[in-house]
C-alpha cells in the first residue's frame, strides 16, 4: 500500500543521530523522539510515528495509552517533553491551514448557548483572521458542511438539543469547512448508531480518495480492516505501525491490550486478518 | 433639565450613573465568566482585593480611589497567579485552590483593616466600607474610571468576539486554529478582575461576585444565542444597578451594593421560573402541552388504522371506545382534533353515543404522523 517502512526509518535515526529529519516532506505527518508526561509521568514514551500522505489511518490502543495525548501533541496543544512534530516537512505551526481537527465530543460542554450552524462556521475563523466576521460566504460554506454530514436540517439547532450523533456530525462538518489536507479525529464514530457510523465512514473515504490524510482513533477493534489502510498500534510507547495488511495482527495487539486481548481474541476479526 | 426631586441630588445622579455603567461591565463579562465555569473566579478575585486596598492605603496613605483599586487589581493578580500555580504544582482541584486562595486573601485583608482601624481614626480612613460598598462615597470623577473601564470591555468583546466565543466554547479546536488562547485567556480574566474591582466601592468586597454572576446566570436562561445572552446580561445589570440605586435613594438608611445585588438575585429567580425555553414554568407547560399533544396524534392514528382494518375510509368509531382507552383525555383529544378539522361527529343509529369520522384533512396528517415515525432512512 505504501513505500514508507517506517521501521527502517527508525533504525536509521538510531544508526546515525546526526541525520535531519526536518527533510521527509514525503510524508503528512512525521514524529521523532516524542516523549509526553503530566507532571512526572510519562503517557507517552519515546514515540516514532510516520504516516504517508493519501492514508485513511487508525490509531488504536487501550484506554489511557495516550492516543488523545499524541493527536494534541502533534497539533501542538501540549508541549511535549522532547521530540518533533512535522506535518509535510515543516513544524505544525507552518502547516496550520492544512490540518482540519474533530476533537473528542466530551471535550466540550454542549449546553454552550449556540446553533449548529454557528458551531461550523468556527472551522472558518483561522481563515477569517483577526477582527472580520464571518459573513453570507462562511454561512454558505457551513450549510454546505452540514449538508455534507446530512444534518443542514438542524443549522439553527440549539446544540444541547442534538442527540450525541448528530453532535459528532457537527464537529465533523466544523472540520470540513477547514477544507484541511490532513485531519485528525479524535474518536469520531463514538457513541454513534450504525446509520451514522457508515455515513460517516463514507465521508472519511471520500476525503481519503482526495489525497487527503485522515487519522482517527478508534475503539471498534471489529472495524479496523474494513474501514481502514494503516494502522498506528500505541499503548504509551508504538506497538506497531504500518498498512493495516502488514501490521493488524493478534500478537501486536496483545501486546498493546495486555490481558484484555483473551477477551478480544475470541472474536472473529483477528481470523480476518490473518485470511 | 427638570428632574422628579430626587434624581435632581448629585450624589443620587452619580450613583445611578455608576451602578448602570457597573452593570453593563460585569453583565457582558459575566457571561464569559459564567460559560467559562469560572463563577467562582469573580468570588476569589474580590475577596483578593482586599489586602490590596489595605496596602495601597498603608502605602500611600491616601483615600484616592486610582491608589485604592491600583492596589485591589494587583492583589488580584496575585491571588490569581496562586490558583493556577496551586491547580498546576499540587493535587488541588480548581475550586480548593479558589477557595484557598479566596480565604487567605481575605483574611490578610481583615487583619490589615483592623491594623488601619486601630492605629488611625476608623472613620477617616473609611476603608471597611470596602466590606459591604459605600455608594454614597462615589465621587463624579470617580465616574471616569468605571467608564473608561467599561468601554475598554466593550470594545474587547466587540472586537475579539468570535476569538473569545471559540476560545470560551471549544479551546484545544481555537489552539488548533493557531489563536493565541493562553493570552485570550488572560486578557478575559484580567477584564474581568478589573470589572471586580471597579465595583468594589459600590457593591463591596463580599457581595460584588454576585454582580458578575446574577446577570449573566439570568440572562442564560432565556436564550440560546451567546450575543442575545450578552446584551439581555447588560440590560439586566443596568436593571438591577439603577433599580438598587434608585431604591436606597427613596428610602434612606438602605445600602445601595446590598439592594443591586438583591435585584439582580431576583432577576435570577424570575428567569429561572418564567424564561421561556429554559425556565421551569415554562418547561412544566410545555412538557404538559406536548403531552396532550401526543395523546392527540396517538387517538387520531388510532382513528386512522382502525379505518384502515375496516377498508373503509369513512369507518365511524364510537368516541366510548376511544374514552375506554384513553380515558378523560379522549373526550379532550377527540374535541382537538374535531377543532382542527381532522375528524367530524357523526351518529350511527339515533340511539347510540356519538361517533367519529375521520375527514380528508385527518387522514393525510395521520399518513404524516406516521411516516414521521418510520423515518426513510438517509
Ligand atoms: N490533563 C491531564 N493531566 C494528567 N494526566 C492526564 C491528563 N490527560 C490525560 N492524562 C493521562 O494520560 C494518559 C493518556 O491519556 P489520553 O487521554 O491520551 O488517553 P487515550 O488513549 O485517549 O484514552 P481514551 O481511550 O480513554 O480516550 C492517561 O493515563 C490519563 O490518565
Ligand atoms: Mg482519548
Amino acid at each position: 500500500m505504501s513505500t514508507i517502512d517506517p521501521q527502517a526509518a527508525r533504525s536509521e535515526n538510531v544508526t546515525n543521530i546526526q541525520v535531519d529529519a526536518r527533510h521527509e516532506p514525503d510524508l503528512a505527518i512525521h514524529v521523532e523522539d516524542l516523549t509526553v508526561s503530566y507532571g512526572t509521568k510519562p503517557v507517552l514514551w519515546d514515540i516514532d510515528m510516520d504516516i504517508p500522505p493519501g492514508v485513511l489511518a487508525a490509531i488504536v490502543g487501550p484506554n489511557g495509552a495516550g492516543k488523545s495525548t499524541l493527536i494534541k501533541t502533534v497539533l501542538g496543544l501540549i508541549r511535549p517533553a522532547a521530540g518533533h512534530v512535522y506535518i509535510h516537512g515543516k513544524p505544525y505551526r507552518d502547516q496550520r491551514r492544512l490540518v482540519g481537527y474533530v476533537p473528542q465530543r466530551t471535550s466540550v460542554d454542549w449546553d454552550f448557548p449556540t446553533t449548529a450552524l454557528d458551531v461550523v462556521s468556527m472551522g472558518l475563523y483561522g481563515r477569517l483572521g483577526w477582527f472580520r466576521r464571518p459573513g453570507k460566504r462562511e454561512k454558505q460554506r457551513a450549510l454546505a458542511a452540514l449538508e455534507q454530514v446530512n444534518m443542514s436540517s438542524f443549522a439553527d439547532r440549539q446544540i444541547s438539543q442534538l442527540s450525541g450523533g448528530q453532535q459528532q456530525r457537527v464537529f465533523l462538518a466544523r472540520a470540513l469547512v477547514q477544507a484541511a489536507d490532513i485531519y485528525f479525529m479524535d474518536e469520531p464514530m463514538a457513541g454513534v448508531d450504525a446509520t451514522t457510523e457508515r455515513a460517516i465512514i463514507e465521508i472519511l473515504r471520500k476525503l481519503r480518495d482526495q489525497n487527503k490524510t485522515v487519522v482517527v482513533v478508534h475503539h471498534d477493534l471489529q472495524t479496523v480492516t474494513s474501514y481502514f489502510d494503516w494502522i498506528v498500534i500505541l499503548n504509551v510507547r508504538i506497538i506497531a505501525q504500518g498498512s493495516v495488511a502488514d501490521v493488524y495482527t493478534a500478537e501486536h495487539l496483545r501486546a498493546a491490550y495486555g490481558g484484555q486481548i483473551a477477551l478480544l481474541q475470541s472474536n472473529s476479526f483477528t481470523k480476518d486478518t490473518q485470511g | 433639565m427638570a428632574f422628579p426631586g430626587f434624581l435632581a441630588d448629585y450624589t443620587v445622579q452619580t450613583v445611578i450613573v455608576g451602578a448602570s455603567l457597573l452593570g453593563l461591565c460585569s453583565g457582558a463579562l459575566g457571561c464569559f465568566a459564567v460559560l467559562r465555569q469560572q463563577s467562582l473566579l469573580g468570588d476569589a478575585l474580590s475577596h483578593a482585593a482586599l489586602p490590596g486596598i489595605a496596602i495601597g492605603f498603608l502605602l500611600f496613605g491616601s483615600r484616592q480611589l486610582s491608589i485604592l483599586l491600583s492596589g485591589a487589581l494587583v492583589a488580584g493578580v496575585l491571588a490569581a497567579l496562586l490558583i493556577v500555580l496551586l491547580t498546576r504544582r499540587s493535587r488541588l482541584k480548581t475550586d480548593a485552590a479558589l477557595g484557598i486562595a479566596l480565604s487567605l486573601f481575605f483574611a490578610v485583608g481583615v487583619v490589615l483593616l483592623t491594623h488601619i482601624q486601630n492605629r488611625e481614626n476608623a472613620s477617616q480612613a473609611g476603608l471597611d466600607a470596602f466590606l459591604f460598598g459605600q455608594a454614597a462615597a462615589m465621587l463624579r470623577q470617580d465616574l471616569w474610571i468605571l467608564g473608561t473601564v467599561t468601554a475598554t470591555a466593550l470594545l474587547l468583546v466587540i472586537s475579539f468576539w468570535k476569538e473569545f466565543k471559540v476560545v470560551t466554547f471549544d479551546p484545544d479546536f481555537a489552539s488548533s486554529l493557531g489563536l493565541p488562547v493562553t493570552a485570550l485567556e488572560i486578557v478575559l480574566t484580567t477584564m474581568i478582575a478589573l470589572a471586580v474591582v471597579i465595583g468594589l466601592q459600590m457593591v463591596g468586597v463580599v457581595l460584588m461576585a454576585a454582580m458578575i454572576i446574577a446577570p449573566a446566570a439570568a440572562a442564560r436562561q432565556w436564550t440560546h444565542r451567546l450575543e442575545t445572552m450578552l446584551i439581555l446580561a447588560m440590560v439586566f445589570g443596568a436593571v438591577s444597578g439603577i433599580t438598587g440605586a434608585l431604591l436606597s435613594s427613596l428610602a434612606r438608611g438602605l445600602a445601595t451594593g446590598p439592594l443591586i445585588v438583591l435585584t439582580a438575585s431576583g432577576l435570577v429567580l424570575f428567569s429561572i421560573l418564567f424564561a421561556t425555553r429554559r425556565g421551569i414554568l415554562w418547561t412544566a407547560i410545555h412538557a404538559r402541552r406536548q403531552h396532550a399533544n401526543l395523546i392527540t396524534q396517538h387517538v387520531l392514528t388510532t382513528l386512522y388504522q382502525l379505518a384502515q382494518n375496516h377498508h373503509n375510509p369513512a369507518y365511524r368509531t364510537e368516541q366510548g371506545m376511544v374514552v375506554s382507552y384513553y380515558g378523560d383525555a379522549g373526550n379532550r383529544a377527540l374535541s382537538e382534533l374535531d377543532r382542527l378539522g381532522y375528524v367530524k361527529p357523526a351518529r350511527h343509529l339515533p340511539e347510540e353515543g356519538t361517533h367519529w369520522i375521520l375527514t380528508a384533512a385527518g387522514i393525510k396528517e395521520a399518513e404524516r404522523i406516521l411516516a414521521s415515525l418510520h423515518p426513510v432512512e438517509s
